[in-house]
């Protein structure tokens, strides 16, 4: 940004030239149980250079706005209002003339990189196609624009990727062909729909860093869809709050985020876990574990690998070692790739161990059998990350939590009717729960329920996996409120993996670092996240977004130094590319 | 259990800017997945239309001459020859409307050919019906075993299952159709034998699939037993693929049975069924057309019910299908 003089650089956007603009934009659908409002009269506008952020929880309608600019709406919606792009009506335009502008004016990139490109043709043939499509560029000349773009979006060796498919690139490098796609006929407006959430944190700072030199260079106006605060801050020069199909706070990025005006932009905003605040964000401190408490998970140079058919196996897990003692909760933070949801996997028995010893409570969890084996597992309780998929779609929430009761034979019906009861009561849902079916439930009510069923049988150990990153944000802070609540209640001991630094620092004890299937660091948690000694770490801690645009703009500028300390490239689009045509 | 008072689901839920809402206020009524389903079949017209139709047939059926010793409304039965009628031509006339004495007409020897269309009618549902459970339950069986367990026992049932389906269908109830004798029961057993192979692989794919979901990997972590898992967690999530295939089964053993009859392997006089009396009958089809027509209008008119029936639980399944 280069008004830094101003104290609101946010505030050069006048919304005179508006390059998008949505006015008292109405959306309903048609489903079988009656119609859903999904918008209620909304106007916006995006100019060009402007990052607009649409901010919003899931069902705020922000996706089903964004989406209404390229006319995708599926047939069941009803749109009432105007959606504008460069002047042209998107509502009353016919499908031809619809075509004409959905890439050419309007280019969206997608949330998830892997599906939104098609595996089985080239890179270079999907980056074509936009332009030939809206002549632009044919032939041989297509062709190197679209290494041209491929350079542009800093991604290296780019005469050999066209020809490549999606999945000979990492997660990274395919939204950046995303973006490059995005790019191709130089579009007045780009729609990024959640454009960093499929990602690593390294990997969306180096998309931010991208997409917000793409605006400066190119003059494009970004509508951003985000949930994330810390991508608001670190990107946006304005933000609209969106809650159930209305814009209840709108304004300059800085006003919005420091100064928040409306109830549910303070109650988003106080939700949002700081990386750096430490414990006590959301509800009580954990208690401080006991210095002599007794191991009750003990992992002592454990191997997993994955069986290649062909191939030598991929050592997914490789000579980690770290314990969880009694009352404590041990946070395994890693990207994707890292192995800590392996770790937890094998911790459970779903996948078999190479070598290394597990002691769980005191016994060898890998050379038990049978019997022996279900008498541990009734010790050992799990969360799984989308309570959407880790509950039977065709059992009653009920069932759901007597379920491990009844394969262990704990009690008769009516004891475990009554234990059901006050388990949902413990995770604060009314009893009414019990005959609901899970989708008939929301989210967040759903990972209550899965959270009671891992406590069903008063585990001594908890083994959490990604418990609150399907979660929207107030209710991500709201389930970690209680989830330290009945920590502190039942005692139980707790492995918590996660990607999300933040979340870690909020409830952990220790932190275990890993990367690659090794443990990169460990330790206590305030010595882990306040001071790492491992580049890695580092790296990690400097690229993850805090929600205060003023801070995230320091953390920026440290990150790029520490990056160019440590010898690699800041991203950036190189226009020069561009300007050859 | 302590007591935290500052902790009640109104403080969590309640407030305005919550995007949770409550328990009891997410919808007026409830619906289980079953619920959900069902509705969403009494919604298919084409579907309650066969339904509809299907057991007005099973009824006109059954009732008309009765089963076994228990005797129907209609007074004369499939075996006995009566005096020849118009010259056994149907004596059912829709304006002026009249019932007659034959209504069918008479077969070549003056046998009350309703009653040997209802005879026919009964065994041909029979069979389908038998078939269709006994294909249902034994196609089921391997291909959830084969899914689930995976390695040896998959491989095995799987080739088994190849094996049956290189031997043509037809070859083989032939074969064993002969072995099986006039009993119409073992003949129902002969086919559902034959017929499971297809519900087989569509159910292992299914399970294979199913087996992976995070719900699955959640009720192993509790350490519940395989075949527990199987049986609750796995096949009511299959339900679908399950119930549309068994009706399908249904109408394809109407058909494999009426070919049999056809062939002369399957059913044998004295008793009789729809596919037999097409057989018996073909040549009459210049002089006597009826004798051919009514079994005939009989077996597309199961059939079809059944695959509408068929076609409105796979809607009902699968309501993405109806979308757009």
């Amino acid at each position: 940004m280069t008004t830094t003089d101003n104290q609101y650089p946010g505030q050069r956007f006048t919304g005179e030239n508006p390059v998008l603009k949505f006015d008292d934009l109405d959306v309903r659908f048609r489903t079988e149980f009656g119609t859903v409002h999904a918008v209620k009269g909304l106007t916006l506008s995006v100019e060009p250079g402007e990052v607009m952020a649409l901010v919003g929880e899931s069902g705020s309608g922000k996706s089903v706005t964004a989406t209404t600019a390229l006319g995708l709406l599926p047939k069941t919606a009803r749109i009432e209002g105007q959606t504008q792009v460069d002047d042209k009506t998107i509502n009353k335009l016919s499908p031809r003339d619809l075509r004409k502008i959905r890439g050419k004016s309007v280019a969206m990139v997608f949330q998830e990189p892997m599906t939104a490109l098609n595996p089985v043709i080239k890179i270079g043939d999907q980056l074509i196609e936009s332009m030939e499509v809206h002549g632009v560029a044919y032939g041989r000349q297509a062709w190197n624009r679209a290494i041209d773009l491929l350079k542009a979006v800093g991604i290296p060796g780019a005469e050999r990727r066209v020809n490549q498919y999606p999945h000979e690139l990492s997660g990274g490098m395919r939204q950046r062909v995303v973006i490059a796609m995005a790019l191709a006929c130089d579009p007045e407006v780009i729609i990024a729909d959640e454009p960093t959430t499929a990602l690593d944190v390294t990997v969306q700072a180096e998309i931010l860093d991208l997409l917000r030199s793409l605006k400066d260079k190119l003059n494009t106006g970004i509508l951003l869809i985000t949930h994330n605060m810390g991508v608001v801050a670190d990107m946006a020069d304005n933000v609209a709050v969106m809650f159930k199909g209305n814009i209840v706070e709108r304004g300059p990025v800085e006003q919005v985020l420091l100064h928040p005006q409306h109830p549910y932009t303070k109650r988003l905003l106080s939700a949002v876990p700081h990386l750096g605040e430490g414990h006590g964000q959301f509800g009580e401190a954990p208690n401080p574990v006991a210095p002599d408490a007794e191991a009750a998970l003990d992992v002592r140079n454990l191997v997993v690998e994955y069986q290649r058919a062909g191939k030598k196996p991929f050592r997914a897990v490789d000579d980690v070692s770290f314990d969880v003692r009694r009352g404590e909760i041990v946070g395994l933070v890693g990207e994707s790739g890292s192995g800590k949801s392996t770790i937890g996997r094998a911790l459970l028995g779903l996948i078999p161990s190479k070598s290394g010893e597990v002691r769980v409570l005191d016994e060898d969890l890998l050379s038990l059998r049978g019997s022996e084996m279900r008498k541990l597992r009734k010790r050992i309780g799990v969360i799984f990350q989308d309570p959407a998929a880790s509950l039977n779609p065709r059992f009653p929430v009920g069932d759901v939590i007597s379920e491990p009761l009844e394969v262990h034979k704990v009690g008769d019906r009516k004891s475990r009717e009554a234990r059901v009861h006050e388990l949902l009561e413990a995770v604060q849902l009314p009893r009414s729960a019990f005959n609901r079916y899970p989708h008939e439930l929301s989210g967040g009510q759903r990972q209550r329920v899965s959270i009671a069923r891992a406590l069903a049988l008063r585990p001594d150990l908890l083994i959490a996996d990604e418990p609150t990153s399907a979660l929207d944000v107030s209710v991500q802070a709201s389930v970690l409120a209680m989830f330290t609540t009945l920590q502190k209640e039942f005692g139980f001991a707790c492995l918590f993996i996660s990607h999300d630094l933040a979340v870690i620092d909020s409830l952990a004890h220790r932190v275990v670092v890993m990367q690659y299937g090794k443990i990169v660091e460990a330790g206590d948690r305030e010595q882990v996240l306040h001071n790492p000694q491992q580049e890695y770490t580092r790296r990690l801690l400097a690229a993850a977004p805090v929600p205060d645009p003023i801070e995230q703009r320091e953390r920026r500028a440290a990150r790029h130094a520490l990056l160019r300390e440590l010898g690699d490239e800041i991203v950036e689009l190189d226009t020069r590319e561009l300007d050859q045509h | 259990m302590t007591q935290d008072p500052n902790r009640t689901p109104a403080q969590i839920e309640g407030d305005a800017f919550s995007i949770e809402d409550d328990v009891e206020t997410t919808n007026t009524k409830s619906y289980s997945q079953g619920q959900l389903v069902r509705r969403r079949f009494f919604r298919h017209k084409g579907a309650m239309i066969a339904l509809a139709v299907l057991i007005l047939t099973i009824l006109l059926a059954y009732t008309s001459i009765g089963i076994g010793p228990i005797p129907g409304w209609w007074g004369k039965d499939y075996l006995t020859p009566y005096p020849p009628v118009n010259g056994g031509q149907p004596t059912l006339q829709l304006w002026p409307f009249q019932i007659g004495e034959h209504p069918f007409g008479q077969d070549t020897i003056g046998k009350d050919y309703f009653a040997l269309v209802m005879k026919g009618a009964q065994q041909s549902l029979f069979i389908a019906f038998a078939v269709g459970l006994l294909a249902t339950f034994i196609g089921t069986t391997v291909g959830a075993i084969a899914g689930y367990y995976r390695g040896i026992a998959e491989s095995l049932l799987m080739r088994i299952t190849d094996l049956f389906i290189i031997i043509p269908t037809l070859v083989l109830a032939a074969v064993l159709g002969r072995m099986a004798g006039p009993s119409i029961i073992l003949l129902a057993l002969v086919l559902g034998v034959v017929s499971w192979t297809g519900l087989a692989r569509l159910v292992r794919g299914e399970v294979l699939s199913l087996r992976e979901r995070e719900f699955v990997a959640a009720a192993r972590a509790v350490g519940t037993p395989a075949p527990r898992i199987i049986v609750r967690h796995i096949l009511p999530n299959a339900l679908g693929t399950i119930v549309v295939n068994a009706t399908l089964l249904i109408s394809a053993a109407i058909l494999l049975e009426t070919a049999l009859s056809f062939l002369g392997f399957g059913v044998k006089a004295p008793n009789t069924s729809l596919g037999l009396l097409v057989s018996e009958f073909q040549n009459a089809l210049t002089t006597r057309p009826w004798l051919f027509w009514w079994p005939g209008i009989f077996i597309l008119t199961i059939a079809l019910c059944v695959n509408f029936i068929g076609d409105g639980l796979r809607d009902a399944f699968d309501p993405r299908q109806q979308m757009d």
